[in-house]
Order: C-alpha cells, then structure tokens, then sequence
C-alpha cells in the first residue's frame, strides 16, 4: 500500500467519521433554540425540562464532534502537505475566520448555556443557545466556503507555484458556496429533526414522559416536514443545477450519463456496471433531466464520453451514493408527511408502527449526510482542487507509508471506541429520560 | 511594521493566550492524576469544566492563522513531526471526551478509566508542546528547498525534553494556582503548597534551559538582545518569578494567577523576539530557514486576514471577558455539574 493511498484513506475515514457529529449538533442546536424559546415565552416548566434532556445530549455530541474536529484542522498540513502549500493562501482563511466568527462563540456560549442556567437571566440563557445555533451554523459557512473553493475555484490566479488570492470576495461565494451551504444545513436541519423524532418516539412507546415526548415530537415532526421539504426543492435541485454547469465531469458521473445525448432522461434506477461502462434495469424518463437541469426537454447533457479519460472521476460509487441520497431525501419527506398528516388527524401517537419507524430512522438523515458526501468528493477527483491540482501530487512527500498505516490504526481504535461510547452513552441518557435530566 | 511582522506577533498573541489558558487545563488535569477522593476529582473537573473547550479554542484558531499567514511553516512542520502531532491529537481528543463521558455512568471503575484519560490526555501535550517548541529553538532539518528531512525520534533529544520538562512543570504550577482560586480548605491548602514546589521547580529548570539554549541556539541571541523589549521581557519575567511565591503565601491566588500568566507570556513573548524574523530556524543551514518572508501568504491575504481579525478578536474579547466573569467564584457542585 502507497502512502498516497493510506493518506486518502485516512481522511476519507476521519473526516466521514467527524462528519457524524456536527449535522446533529446543528440541527438540534436549531430545535433547542425553539424549546428554550418556547419554555422563556411561556413560562412553561415542560419546555425547560425538555431543553435539559436535549442539551445533554447536545453537549455529548459536541464534545465528539470537537474532539474529531481538532484531527481535521491538523490534518491538511500533516498529510496533504503539497496541497497546504498550494492552496494555504486562500484555504487557511476561512479556517481562521471559522475559529474566529464560530468556534468561540459556540463553545462560550454553550458552557454557558449548560451551566448558566441559574446563574444569568431567561433570556440571556436563551440568547446564548441561540448564539450556539448562530455559531454552529457559521462554522459550518466556512468549512463550506473551503470546500467549494476546492470544487469551483474563483478569485485567484496561479502565481510562485501556488494559488493566490486575487479577490477575497469572489473565492468565498464562488459559484457553489451559497447553494452548497444551504443544501448542507438544511441536511443538518433534517438530522436534527430525526433524532429528535426518533427519541421522543422512543419515549412515547417506552411511557416515560409522554406528555414532554409528545411535544417534542410536534416540533421534530413540523420542523422536519419542512425542511426536507426545502432540501428537495429548491435546494438539491438548485445544487444539481450548479454542479451541471460548474461541474459537467461529475454531473454526467452522478446522473449515469455515459454519452451524451439530446432529451437526456432522468434516470431513477439502475444498476452500474464499468466493464465495459453500462447502466442495467434503468428505470428512467426521458427529457427529464435536460428539462430539469436547462428548461428544455432537448438540451444536450454532456456525456463520460466527451471528457478525457484521465479527467473523470471513480463512475460506480458517485453513481450509487448520489441516488441513495436521493432516495433518501425522498423518504425523509414522505415520512414527515404522512406524521404530519397523522398529527393532524390527532392519531400520530396511537401509530405505533410509525412511531418505531422513526426510532429506526434516526440514523438515515446522517446516511444521507455522508452518501451527498461522498458524491461531491468522489465526484470531484480526480483533481484535489478541480482543475488545478490533481489529488496524486498533493500529499506530504516526507510522511512515509509506515507512518501513515500508524495513525490509521491509532485513529481507527481510537473512534471505535467513541463510536461505541458514545452510543452506549446516549441510549442510556435517552433511558433515563428527561426526568432525571442534568445539564 | 510589516504585514509579515504584524501576522508574526498576531500568531504569537495567540500562542500565548492558548498556553495561558488551555495551560491551566493541562495543570487541573495533571493534578487531578493526584485528586484524594471522588469528590476532590469532581471539583477538578468542573473547576475547568465550563471554560476548556473555549480555552482548545485558540488552539485551532491558531493551527488557521497558521495556515493562512504562512502555510509553508503549516505544511513543514505538521508534516514533519507528522507522528508527534498524532498522539498530540489523539491526547486531546481523550481529554475532550472525558468530560462528557466520565459522569455519565456511576461505577467507580469508568470514572477512574476517565480520570485517567483526562489526566493523561492533560500530561501529554503539556509536554508535547514544550518539546515542539524546544525542536523549533532548536532548528529542525530543513533542506534548501524547504523539505524536512528529521525523524520522530531526532524531535526527542535532550534539550527538547527537558523544554518539554519545563514546559509540564510550569503548566502545573499556573493550573494548581487555578485551582487554588476555585477551592477551598484541604485542597486549596495544597494546591498552594503544589505551586510553591512547583515554581521552584520552573526556577532551576528555566535558568537550565535558558543556559542550555545560549549554548546550543547562539544564533537566538545575536539580534534580539538589541532590542529593548529583550531587556523588559527579561525585567518582568524576573519580577514575576520573584514576585509569586511573596504572593502565594499570602494566599493572594487570583493576583498569583495573574502573574503566573505574565509570566507564561514574558517567557513565550521572549522565545517569539529571539525567533523573529525567523519561523522555524533550519539546523542544517541558518539560510535554509523558514522566515516571515519566504514562508508566507501573499500581502492581499495578510491583509484581508487583518482585517478579519480587527472585526472578530474584540467581539470574542467582549463576550469572553462576560462568559468568565459569570462562572467566576469557587466551583460549586450541583445537579449542573460533570
């Protein structure tokens, strides 16, 4: 095994893995926000008990999303030292900005906000969960302002052997940060929603609590029919949309267009083959896919066919990962309709099917996370910076294999044992159930 | 001054917040290896408990400045001392998790398990860093096209253990003067005998090092001993570490703490002088050098990074100042606590 190999593998692994955490931190920061809001406005003890229970587990979650972060921030200098040098005079700024303008406000804020609560008035407590959601959510900004500067970069020019920065403004919204950013919370809104879900659930066919759970679940159920609303439309279409125009190589890789073709149909199954490249059992309708991404049923949608071969990205795994996600997204919405609809009907909690549907759905929102991962990161090789700096040139020359294969052991037991800390933790904190809840 | 030295002293100021305050943690957490009894480990815990993860904050608001300002000395360094970094990290990361982990469950056992992944997750990069910073006194191999060609165990020489040793000594000393400032009785009376011992402990090791550091980097000495600041550093430094233990006998523990930080401060602000303009010196050849001009991001950057930093630093300041002053007193343990 090459270095460069087990340097990839080592970030794919601690970056998916790291990528667990935040999505929930963010969307529950979010939902906090509402309960806290809710227990100040109202006065009402049951929101405050409810915030207890939740902030607990939000501290839990941080903590390892914190503690998995630290390892990222580190990372791109220890082994991807060539691409540190050619990108650090654009890509280090919105790291800095992000430690700046996020990491202190929501790690301030949120000792406050768990230990505070007798200590500062209501509304300040509120404010500072408020200010954990507002800097979860600009840390997330940043890290996406990184990333899409690697997919469409703009405002730099080549000079001394690196990129350098020409405008500030023009390589933060580059032509996929917005779209992609807000594709990525909502993602982390929709994540949110389900744990929350999935617990109160939980607690409901469990009897802990119930009356607490069952507004719990309102909230979940409301904010996620929303959001995943939203994520589909308009923005996963409209971050489809860019990546056709901004992206063309990756576009036809996660859509299954192999050659190019006039009237290209949306293709909704299939099974991909890569020798010879062939798609079998499609299941498609034709002109889709042109008409949703061009508004013309007979705009031509460039084909694996037109790029040269070295240029194109893995074709099975961008394929296969964009698809689930799409599928998932539709689930998402179609399982917080019909609780919706249920809610409505005041039958949602005597549902029990759907009730355990939700318990086993928590974990698919984060599934769907790390599947639209892996499409836009697979989807972008084979290039490190699209277009600029191919992913084989950029590692540390001077860390050796050896070394390499060391931390991916060391990391590798290290996060199986937070994984499964942290699981063992959190069913027995949801166990114990709001009523002895702690901060 | 420059906007190469302006970005110098900014990741300077940064480093030393960050040994300032994560370098409390570190001692809390050292000492709490040596906590009597349940109850004594909790108030270490929890004397730290609602600050650190801010504190780790400088820490990576650091590692981006880094990144940004001079990203050839991002992209050497970490890729050089590539293996140190790791268990640096995989330290932190215990000692991140113990907090939300340890009292979560109720056996004895598990909370011993965290309270030595807390303690060692502390002792480890106390260390760590002093032994980066000795390498970096040092000079590290670095070729003429900027490569490092040292291994893992070529960091492990002498004088940067014993930087290394000092640098564990001292954050004991500024953490039992922390913990002292949030305990009382017994506990409070030891952490000022702890950081009586200690800071005779950081005197012999500093007047060590600093021997040891004339003789082995004369080079650090050559320009800064020019500058005034050389002289006030050094004046302060001596009036902090005369002026400590009048203080903690007293059982003054807040102006003790004070100090103890200027003098985390004059030592890391002194180091920082007798680098300058010099990032990481190279000990193959001094002109191989990584400096503040061959090692750094184009002037538009620099410049838009000041800017970002004169926006966001007063704000982080502001709200900081406030998050402290509320949790400010001695620990009380209640239903909110780890």
């Amino acid at each position: 095994m090459d270095a460069l190999f087990l340097a990839r593998l080592q970030f794919a692994f601690t970056i998916g893995f790291h990528f667990l955490f935040p999505p929930i931190s963010i969307g529950l920061a979010w939902l906090l926000v509402i309960m806290e809001g809710l227990g100040w406005r109202k006065g009402d003890e049951g929101y405050v008990r409810m915030g207890k229970f939740f902030g607990k587990l939000l501290a839990l979650t941080f903590a390892v999303g914190v503690a998995t972060g630290i390892v990222m921030e580190f990372q791109f200098g220890t082994n991807w030292a060539v691409y540190s040098k050619f990108v650090g005079d654009i890509f280090g700024a919105p790291l800095a900005a992000e430690g700046i303008f996020a990491f202190f406000l929501e790690s301030g804020f949120l000792g406050l906000y768990l230990f505070g609560r007798n200590k500062v008035s209501k509304g300040v407590h509120w404010f500072s969960i408020l200010m954990v959601a507002v800097g979860a959510t600009i840390s997330a900004f940043w890290i996406i302002v990184a990333n899409s500067w690697q997919q469409t970069p703009a405002g730099y020019v080549l000079r001394n052997g690196r990129a350098e920065l020409t405008s500030f403004y023009d390589a933060v919204f580059n032509p996929s940060t917005v779209i992609r950013f807000l594709h990525t919370v909502d993602a982390a809104l929709i994540a949110g929603a389900f744990f929350v879900a999935g617990i109160a659930a939980y607690l409901i066919l469990k009897e802990k609590e119930v009356e607490l759970a069952k507004r719990a679940m309102k909230i979940a159920v409301i904010f996620g029919l929303i959001t995943s609303l939203l994520e589909l439309m308009p923005f996963g279409h409209e971050h489809a949309r860019q990546v056709a125009r901004t992206q063309p190589e990756k576009f036809a890789a996660i859509e299954g267009m192999y050659t190019t073709q006039s009237g290209a149909p949306l293709i909704f199954f299939a099974i991909p083959f890569t020798k010879p490249l062939e798609l079998k059992a499609k299941i498609e309708l034709s002109g889709l896919l042109s008409w949703m991404t061009f508004g013309d049923v007979n705009a031509q949608i460039k084909g694996i066919n037109e790029f040269p071969p070295e240029n194109i990205p893995p074709l099975w795994l961008t394929f296969v990962s964009f698809h689930n996600m799409v599928v998932l997204g539709l689930y998402f919405i179609g399982v917080t309709l019909y609780a919706y609809i249920q809610l409505r009907r005041k039958k949602l909690f005597e549902t029990t099917w759907l009730l355990k549907l939700f318990i086993w759905s928590i974990p698919l929102p984060l599934a769907a996370c790390q599947l639209g991962w892996i499409a836009a990161e697979v989807g972008r090789q084979p290039w490190i910076v699209y277009g600029l700096l191919r992913t084989s040139e950029a590692h540390s020359p001077n860390v050796t294999a050896e070394e390499i294969l060391f931390s991916i052991i060391l990391f590798g037991l290290v996060y199986l044992l937070l994984g499964i800390l942290y699981i063992y933790i959190l069913v027995r904190e949801v166990n114990h159930g709001p009523q002895s809840a702690k901060a | 001054m420059d906007l190469n030295s302006i970005w110098f002293w900014l990741i300077a100021v940064l480093i030393i917040g960050y040994a300032i305050l994560d370098g409390f943690d570190f001692g809390v957490g050292v000492l709490s290896l040596f906590g009597r009894d349940e109850k004594e480990r909790r108030i270490h815990f929890n004397a730290i408990g609602p600050v650190w993860d801010g504190n780790e904050v400088w820490l990576i608001t650091g590692g981006g400045a880094l990144f940004a300002a001079f990203p050839i000395v991002y992209a050497t360094v970490f890729s050089g001392f590539y293996l140190a970094l790791m268990l640096l990290l995989t330290a932190l990361i215990f000692r991140a998790i113990s907090f939300e982990f340890r009292n979560k469950v109720e056996s004895p056992l598990w909370r011993r398990a965290w309270d030595f992944a807390f303690g060692f997750g502390s002792l480890l990069p106390a260390v760590l860093f002093g032994i980066a910073v000795g390498n970096i006194l040092r000079g590290v191999p670095i070729d003429a096209n900027g490569n490092f060609l040292g291994t893992f165990l070529g960091l492990l020489n002498p004088y940067s253990i014993g930087v290394g040793l000092l640098s564990l000594v001292l954050f004991t000393m500024h953490g039992s003067i922390y913990l002292a400032t949030k305990s009382d009785g017994e506990l409070r009376d030891r952490c000022q005998q702890w950081a009586s011992h200690l800071w005779m402990g950081y005197v012999i090791l500093y007047v060590i090092i600093t021997v040891w550091t004339w003789l082995a980097s004369p080079f650090l000495f050559e320009k800064s001993m020019n500058s005034p600041f050389f002289y006030i550093f050094m004046m302060v430094l001596l009036g902090t570490i005369v002026y400590l233990p009048v203080l903690l006998k007293a059982g003054k523990f807040n102006r003790a703490f004070f100090v103890s930080s200027l003098a985390i401060a004059m030592m890391l602000g002194q180091m920082a002088l007798s680098l300058y303009p010099r990032l990481v010196p190279s000990s193959i050849d001094l002109r191989y050098s990584l400096t503040i001009y061959n090692a750094s991001s184009s002037p538009l950057t620099l410049q838009t990074m000041l800017v970002i930093a004169l926006i966001g630093v007063p704000i982080v300041i502001a709200y900081s100042i406030f998050i402290h002053y509320v949790f400010r007193g001695k620990v009380e343990i209640t239903e909110e606590s780890y």
